[in-house]
């Protein structure tokens, strides 16, 4: 019983560690521009595919993982200069197509060069599990929290204690006042988009010795992450984080308890219950509307 | 005569001539896949276009009027017509469920519910393979009355062809009326239209479970029209299909949604010559229209010619 759950907890949560990067790249986005950027998905699984094409070109694994954060920030800058940035104050249902639209070519483009195959990377230190009461670990999940916890911590740090990360704060709550003390706020929207795009990346990359990479991953992971940035009120971090591990571990539990046919509904049911009794997210603030 | 009624006439002639020119029944196939979706868009535009609210779920809404004919007249012998229905019916009564709670919402978050609600849909059509066949989809019986049956493509053109006339028809004259204009009103601010007693919530609710009505319908129509369901009906790719149309063709024209459904049911075919880089292509010319044209194409050549609908 016991073995069970932890079992389901562990792989919950190492997936939703997943998730909690793609929403903390929501977030990021959502703040610096008010755009939901449904390209995300595709980052995470540029970052897997990226990294299992720079290993097998030969590449040491420290060299091939930064090139697979590296050009999805690359990528993620030049859709925010080509297809976001030319549309300021666009209607939303535009923004929304714009990035839909960014999402297929990268996909697209994937699928022309790499092909349809499914690929796996090698773990990153071996694939002895490590037994916890009756249930198995696999090392690379620990990789997975590790880094992810290493990831939060840090941008707790950005946001907080530099000037830049304060800088990207302010322009989230208020652009037009951010403007006038002097931030240079579309300088803000440019990081927010390189710095989501190596988030969904670097998470990419870390599950995919576990989960597998294929070039049409990205759009449920996407869409899941999507799910975890509302789950914890859309531009909320913390928020992101939590609801990220939250979807993950319900997904698991769903899946291992209820119906594993069903595994992919979950956290859509999930969302709709929580907007339904709590329709700014578990972890939004309460807002007013501007007349 | 009124710019309207001329509109619904250029439709209608157009519509009357396609299957005189059409060279095979490869472009009457098409022709008829261009005049479902332009009544499905039609719908959604109500809702995207004139009230504002944006939906990623619909083709989910299509899929239940699709799997409703196909799996009732099958599975229990119900008469299409009365499967047609239910489906819309039953669609009806999940979307008025649905909205009341999402329409307290706004954005984000209305079009995270919407994508959700399709995405379940989706799953459990391909999960309950006893009643839909599961990922494979199955086959529809043909659709028939008084012992008559549709069965050939020219016979689908016209019944699809007045169905088309009678929705632009209908359109145009729901915009000219008071609720169109609550629509409009919503649209340009929310807390203004309540300011001068509009209902916003309940006005949202109708315009949504109307336009999943629609969608429904057409689904059960495109169902018995190519005779095979599949759960492709009701997938994400297919939702934003559905609302790049709307936006495409222009949001809140009843002309520009013909426009977008009409080039965006084309574009795949069009686009079948790229061998493997469909998608690439497809996803730039979404961008490019977007990023260009982004109030869609029929208002801005509307304002560049400086003539209204």
């Amino acid at each position: 019983m016991l073995a069970q759950f932890l079992q389901f907890l562990f792989s919950g949560v190492t997936v939703g560690a997943t998730y909690a990067l793609a929403a903390l790249g929501f977030t990021l986005i959502y703040n610096a521009s008010n755009v939901i950027n449904f390209a995300q998905g595709e980052f995470i699984m540029l970052g897997g595919m990226l990294a299992v094409f720079f290993t097998a070109a030969g590449l040491p694994l420290p060299v091939a993982l930064a090139l697979a954060i590296l050009v999805p920030a690359v990528v993620g800058v030049l859709v925010e200069k080509l297809a976001i940035e030319p549309v300021k104050g666009a209607e939303t249902v535009t923004l929304i197509i714009i990035t839909i639209g960014a999402s297929l070519v990268i996909r697209g483009l994937i699928q022309v060069w790499l092909g349809k195959g499914t690929f796996s990377l090698p773990a990153f230190s071996g694939d002895e599990p490590i037994q916890i009461l009756g249930a198995t670990l696999l090392p690379q999940s620990l990789w997975v929290l590790g880094v992810t916890a290493i990831v939060v911590v840090a941008l707790w740090y950005f946001f907080n204690r530099t000037l830049t990360g304060k800088a990207m704060l302010a322009t989230s709550f208020n652009r037009t006042a951010a403007e006038l003390v002097g931030i240079n706020t579309s300088w803000v929207l440019f990081m927010s988009f390189a710095m989501s795009a190596a988030l969904g990346a670097l998470g990419g990359i870390l599950v995919t010795p576990i989960t597998l990479t294929s070039y049409d991953v990205g759009i449920m992971l996407g869409l899941k992450g999507f799910v975890a940035a509302v789950v914890g009120g859309l531009g909320n971090g913390l928020g992101a984080v939590l609801g990220g591990l939250l979807v993950g571990v319900l997904e698991a539990m769903g899946a291992g308890y209820i119906s594993s046919a069903y595994k992919d509904a979950i956290p859509f049911v999930l969302i709709l219950f929580i907007l339904f009794f709590m329709p700014r997210g578990l972890f939004g603030g309460k807002s007013t509307d501007r007349v | 005569m009124k710019t309207t009624t001329k509109g619904i006439l250029i439709v209608a002639l157009i519509l009357a001539i396609v299957p005189f020119v059409s060279p095979n029944s490869y472009y009457t196939d098409l022709a008829i896949r261009m005049a479902i979706n332009a009544v499905i868009v039609l719908g959604l535009n109500l809702l995207i276009g004139f009230a504002g609210q944006i939906s990623l779920g619909h083709a989910g809404f299509l899929g239940i009027g699709a799997y409703a004919s196909a799996v009732l007249p099958t599975h229990f012998g119900w008469h299409p017509l009365l499967a047609m229905g239910a489906g819309a019916l039953a669609t009806g009564i999940l979307a008025a469920l649905v909205a009341r709670p999402i329409f307290k919402l706004k954005g984000h978050y209305l079009a995270m519910a919407t994508l959700g609600l399709g995405i379940i849909i989706n799953i459990a059509l391909r999960n309950e393979a006893q009643w839909t066949g599961g990922p494979d989809g199955m086959p529809v019986p043909a659709m028939g009355l008084f012992g008559f049956e549709l069965s050939s493509d020219k016979q689908w053109y016209w019944v699809v062809a007045a169905l088309l006339v009678i929705s632009v028809w209908a359109s145009l004259n729901l915009i000219d009326s008071p609720f169109g204009r609550a629509l409009r009103a919503l649209h340009g601010s929310e807390v203004a239209s309540q300011v001068v007693g509009v209902d916003v919530a309940r006005y949202k609710v109708i315009v949504f479970v109307m336009s999943a009505m629609f969608a429904s319908l057409m689904g059960s129509v495109t169902a018995h029209y190519i005779g095979f369901v599949s759960p492709n009906f009701a997938d994400f790719f297919h939702s934003i299909e559905l609302v790049t149309m709307v936006v495409v063709g222009g949001m809140a024209s009843v002309f520009g949604s013909l426009v977008g459904a009409v080039l965006l049911t084309a574009l795949p075919q069009a686009l079948a010559t790229f061998e493997g880089w469909e998608t690439v292509v497809f996803g730039a010319i979404l961008m490019g229209f977007m990023i260009f044209l982004p109030k869609g194409i029929v208002p801005t050549l509307a304002a560049k010619f400086g003539k209204g609908e």
